[in-house]
C-alpha cells in the first residue's frame, strides 16, 4: 500500500528533484570537508552552515505551499511550528550541554540556574533523549495544527477570516515565550548548544552531516507532497481549493481533508524547524513573529504556488537576495525590496518563477488548445446529420 | 408521517428565514419514489433555497425533511447527505476547473470518500469503465483530458449532469439546467434527464416554460416560499392565482 503510494510520485522530474538534492547534500560537504582551503573546490564551512539555512527554509516553504497552493489554505502562521520543532531541537541541545555551563549544574540550564529554578520543570522531562526530542519535533507542531485546524475547519472559518487567526495563533506564541515564567529561555531562548548526539556541534563534519540531513529532509518532504499529490486525496484538496461547497455535495467531508494535510504541512514545517536550529547555533521566540510567516508565503508565491518545485526554488532564490542585499549598504531597505517583489510577482507572475517557465514548456496539446466554439452536443448532431 | 413512510423525500412546514426574511414559509412537498418533478416558480420563491434545505446546506427554522421515508435530513451536514444517495447540481455551473474533465467525473464516483482511504486508493477497472460510460452519455468522451476550465458553458453544465450520474444517487436535485444553453442543447437536455428518469427521482427547478413541458411530468409552483398550485403543467397553467402571479406577467 505504502510502496504504491509513493510509486506513483516518481515521475522523471520526480526523481530529477529528488537526485539534484541528494548530490548536493553529499558533494558539497564532502568539498568542505575533504578538499584543502586553498582548493578552488573548497567550499568554506561558514557556507555550509548557510546553504543548510535555506534547505531548511525551502521545505518550510514546501509545507506552506501544500496548504495553500493545493488546498487554499493560506496560512500565516506557518513559522509557528516551525518554531516549535525549533525549540523541541533547542530543548534537546540545552539537555546535552550538562553540567558544562556557565553554572555547571548537571540538570538545569543555566537560564534556569539563573532564575533561581531548583528542579526540572515537568515539559523537560525526556529532552535529554535524542529519539524523544524527535517525536516531540512532529508531535508538537502535529498537535498544535489538529486542535487549531480541528477547532477552524469544523466552524467552517476560510479565507481571509482564517489568515488572520493563523498570524493571531503565532503572536500568541511569540508573545507567550518571550516570559521567563515560560520556562524556555524568555528572551534569550535557547543557546550556547555544545554538541548533537555526542558530536561536537561546531565541528565541520557535524555541519556536513547536518547539511546532508537538512537536504535528504527536503528530498523526503517533497517525495511526500508528491505522493500525496498524485493520490485520489491530492485530486480532492484541488476540488476542495477550487470549489468546496461542490466538494462536499459529492460527499466528502472537507474538514476531514484539511485537517490531514495542515497536520502533516505542521509536522514537516517542525522538521524544518529542528534542522534550523543547531546550524543557527540558537532558536528565540523572535522565530514566531507573524512577519516571519508572512516571508514564507512570499517565497512560495515567488516561486510559485501548486508547483512543490516553486517554493524550493522562490525559498533559495529570495534568501540568496536576502543575504546579498542585507550584506550591503541598502541592508535597511530589504523589507522594502521584500514588499516590492511581492507585488512585482503578483501582479506580472501570478504563478510565480517557476509556473511561468512551466507554462511556457509544457505546451500539452490537448490542454491548451482552446475547445472549438460548438457544444458536444451541436457536434454530435453534425455528426447525426453527416451520416 | 403516515406519508412519509411511502415517499421518497417528504417535506411538512418547512420554514426558513434569512435575518426576518422569510424566504420559505411552511413548504410541504412530497415525492414519491422513482418520481421526476418539476419545479417552477418566480425568482426569489424559495427554489434554490429548498434544495439548500434538503443537501443540508441551510438547516430550517422549522419543519420536517424526511429522507426515504424516516431518515431526518435536518440533522445532517451535505457530505453525509451526499452519501445517502442525494445528488445536487448547482444553478450556476461548478465543476473542478483546474481538473481534466476525466478526473471530475471520477472525484464524483460512487465509492471512497474518507482522506485516508483516498489517499491509498487505486482506481480500479470498473471505475475506469463506469467513467468511460458517462463521458459517453454526457458526450464528452474525446475531451477527457481537457481541463474543466476550457469547456463551454453548456459542456460545464453536461459535465455537472455527469457528475450527478456518477455519484449514483437516487434523488437528483438540478437547478436551472438549461440556463444559458441554446435550443438545441436545450432539447438534448431534456432528453438526457428524462433518461435519468428512468431510474432515478429527480427534482427539476427551471424557468424555461418550453423545456418544462419536454419534461412533462407533474408541476409544483413555488410563490413566496410555499406551494401555490400542483399538478400538470396543463392545470397550473390555467390556475388563476398561478397566471396572476407568474404566468400572467
Ligand atoms: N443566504 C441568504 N441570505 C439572505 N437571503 C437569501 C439567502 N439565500 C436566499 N435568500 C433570499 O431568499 C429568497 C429566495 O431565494 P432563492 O431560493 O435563491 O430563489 P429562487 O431560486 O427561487 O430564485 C430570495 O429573496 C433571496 O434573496
Ligand atoms: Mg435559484
Amino acid at each position: 500500500m505504502i510502496t504504491a503510494f509513493i510509486f506513483r510520485a516518481l515521475d522523471k522530474k520526480t526523481w530529477a528533484v529528488l537526485i539534484i538534492l541528494l548530490a548536493v547534500g553529499i558533494i558539497l560537504p564532502v568539498l568542505s570537508i575533504v578538499t584543502d582551503p586553498s582548493s578552488a573546490f573548497h567550499v568554506p564551512t561558514y557556507l555550509i552552515a548557510l546553504l543548510g539555512k535555506y534547505l531548511c527554509y525551502a521545505l518550510l516553504a514546501l509545507a506552506v505551499d501544500l496548504v495553500w497552493g493545493y488546498c487554499g489554505i493560506l496560512s500565516l502562521g506557518h513559522a509557528a511550528f516551525f518554531a516549535l520543532g525549533g525549540y523541541a531541537m533547542g530543548m534537546y541541545l540545552m539537555r546535552q550541554i550538562g553540567a558544562r555551563g556557565v553554572y555547571a549544574n548537571p540538570i538545569l540550564p543555566d537560564f534556569m540556574v539563573f532564575l533561581n529554578w531548583t528542579e526540572l520543570p515537568w515539559f523537560w522531562y525526556g529532552f535529554n533523549h535524542f529519539w524523544f526530542a524527535m517525536i516531540m519535533v512532529l508531535a508538537v507542531p502535529g498537535l498544535l495544527a489538529f486542535v487549531f485546524g480541528w477547532f477552524a475547519f469544523r466552524s467552517r472559518v476560510t479565507g481571509v477570516y482564517l489568515s488572520i487567526i493563523t498570524q493571531a495563533m503565532t503572536y500568541a506564541l511569540l508573545l507567550a515565550f518571550f516570559r521567563n515564567d515560560m520556562g524556555f529561555g524568555g528572551n534569550n531562548g535557547l543557546t550556547d548548544f555544545k554538541d548533537i548526539l555526542g558530536f561536537n556541534i561546531q565541528a565541520p563534519e557535524t555541519r556536513g552531516v547536518l547539511f546532508f540531513c537538512s537536504a535528504l529532509a527536503l528530498a523526503l518532504g517533497f517525495l511526500i507532497c508528491r505522493a500525496v499529490i498524485a493520490s485520489k486525496f491530492g485530486k480532492v484538496l484541488i476540488a476542495v481549493r477550487d470549489a468546496e461547497s461542490r466538494t462536499r455535495f459529492i460527499g466528502y467531508r472537507v474538514e476531514g481533508y484539511k485537517l490531514v494535510v495542515f497536520v502533516l504541512s505542521a509536522m514537516m514545517a517542525g522538521v524544518a524547524g529542528a534542522l534550523y536550529v543547531p546550524q543557527i547555533g540558537i532558536i528565540n521566540p523572535g522565530e514566531f513573529a507573524p512577519a516571519n510567516s508572512i516571508e514564507a508565503v512570499i517565497w512560495v508565491a515567488v516561486g510559485g504556488r501548486g508547483t512543490l518545485i516553486g517554493p524550493i526554488v522562490g525559498a533559495l532564490l529570495v534568501n540568496f537576495g536576502k543575504t546579498w542585499f542585507t550584506s550591503g549598504m541598502l541592508a535597511e531597505y530589504w523589507l522594502f525590496v521584500l514588499g516590492a517583489l511581492f507585488i512585482a510577482v503578483t501582479l506580472f507572475l501570478p504563478k510565480g518563477v517557476v509556473g511561468a517557465i512551466l507554462a511556457r514548456t509544457q505546451k500539452k496539446p490537448d490542454e491548451s488548445k482552446a475547445p472549438p466554439a460548438v457544444s458536444p452536443i451541436q457536434a454530435s448532431q453534425a455528426a447525426e446529420e453527416g451520416a | 408521517m403516515e406519508k412519509a413512510k411511502n415517499s421518497l423525500l417528504y417535506l411538512d412546514g418547512v420554514s426558513v428565514s434569512f435575518d426576518g426574511f422569510k424566504a420559505l414559509r411552511s413548504l410541504s412537498m412530497v415525492i414519491e419514489p422513482g418520481e421526476m418533478r418539476a419545479i417552477i416558480g418566480p425568482n426569489g420563491a424559495g427554489k434554490t433555497t429548498m434544495m439548500d434545505v434538503i443537501t443540508g446546506k441551510t438547516k430550517p427554522d422549522e419543519g420536517d425533511v424526511y429522507f426515504a421515508g424516516n431518515t431526518d435530513l435536518t440533522r445532517m451536514d451535505e457530505a453525509s447527505i451526499a452519501s445517502l444517495g442525494i445528488g445536487r447540481k448547482f444553478q450556476k455551473p461548478t465543476v473542478f476547473e483546474s481538473h481534466t474533465v476525466w478526473d471530475n467525473i471520477d472525484l464524483a464516483l460512487a465509492g471512497v470518500r474518507k482522506p485516508f482511504a483516498t489517499l491509498f486508493h487505486r482506481t480500479t477497472k470498473r471505475e475506469i469503465d463506469r467513467i468511460d460510460e458517462i463521458l459517453a452519455t454526457i458526450r464528452l468522451g474525446d475531451k477527457r483530458n481537457w481541463l474543466a476550465a476550457n469547456l463551454s458553458h453548456g459542456q460545464k453544465q453536461w459535465l455537472e449532469i455527469g457528475m450527478l450520474l456518477a455519484q449514483e444517487p437516487q434523488l437528483l436535485l438540478v437547478d436551472e439546467p438549461v440556463a444559458g444553453m441554446t435550443d438545441a442543447e436545450t432539447v438534448q437536455t431534456a432528453i438526457l434527464l428524462k433518461e435519468i428518469a428512468k431510474t432515478k427521482s429527480v427534482i427539476v427547478v427551471e424557468h424555461d416554460m418550453s423545456f418544462v413541458r419536454d419534461l412533462d411530468v407533474k408541476v409544483t409552483v413555488l410563490h413566496q416560499g410555499s406551494v401555490l398550485s400542483e399538478g400538470t403543467l396543463d392545470a397550473v397553467s390555467a390556475d388563476p392565482t398561478v397566471i396572476e402571479v407568474y404566468l400572467g406577467r
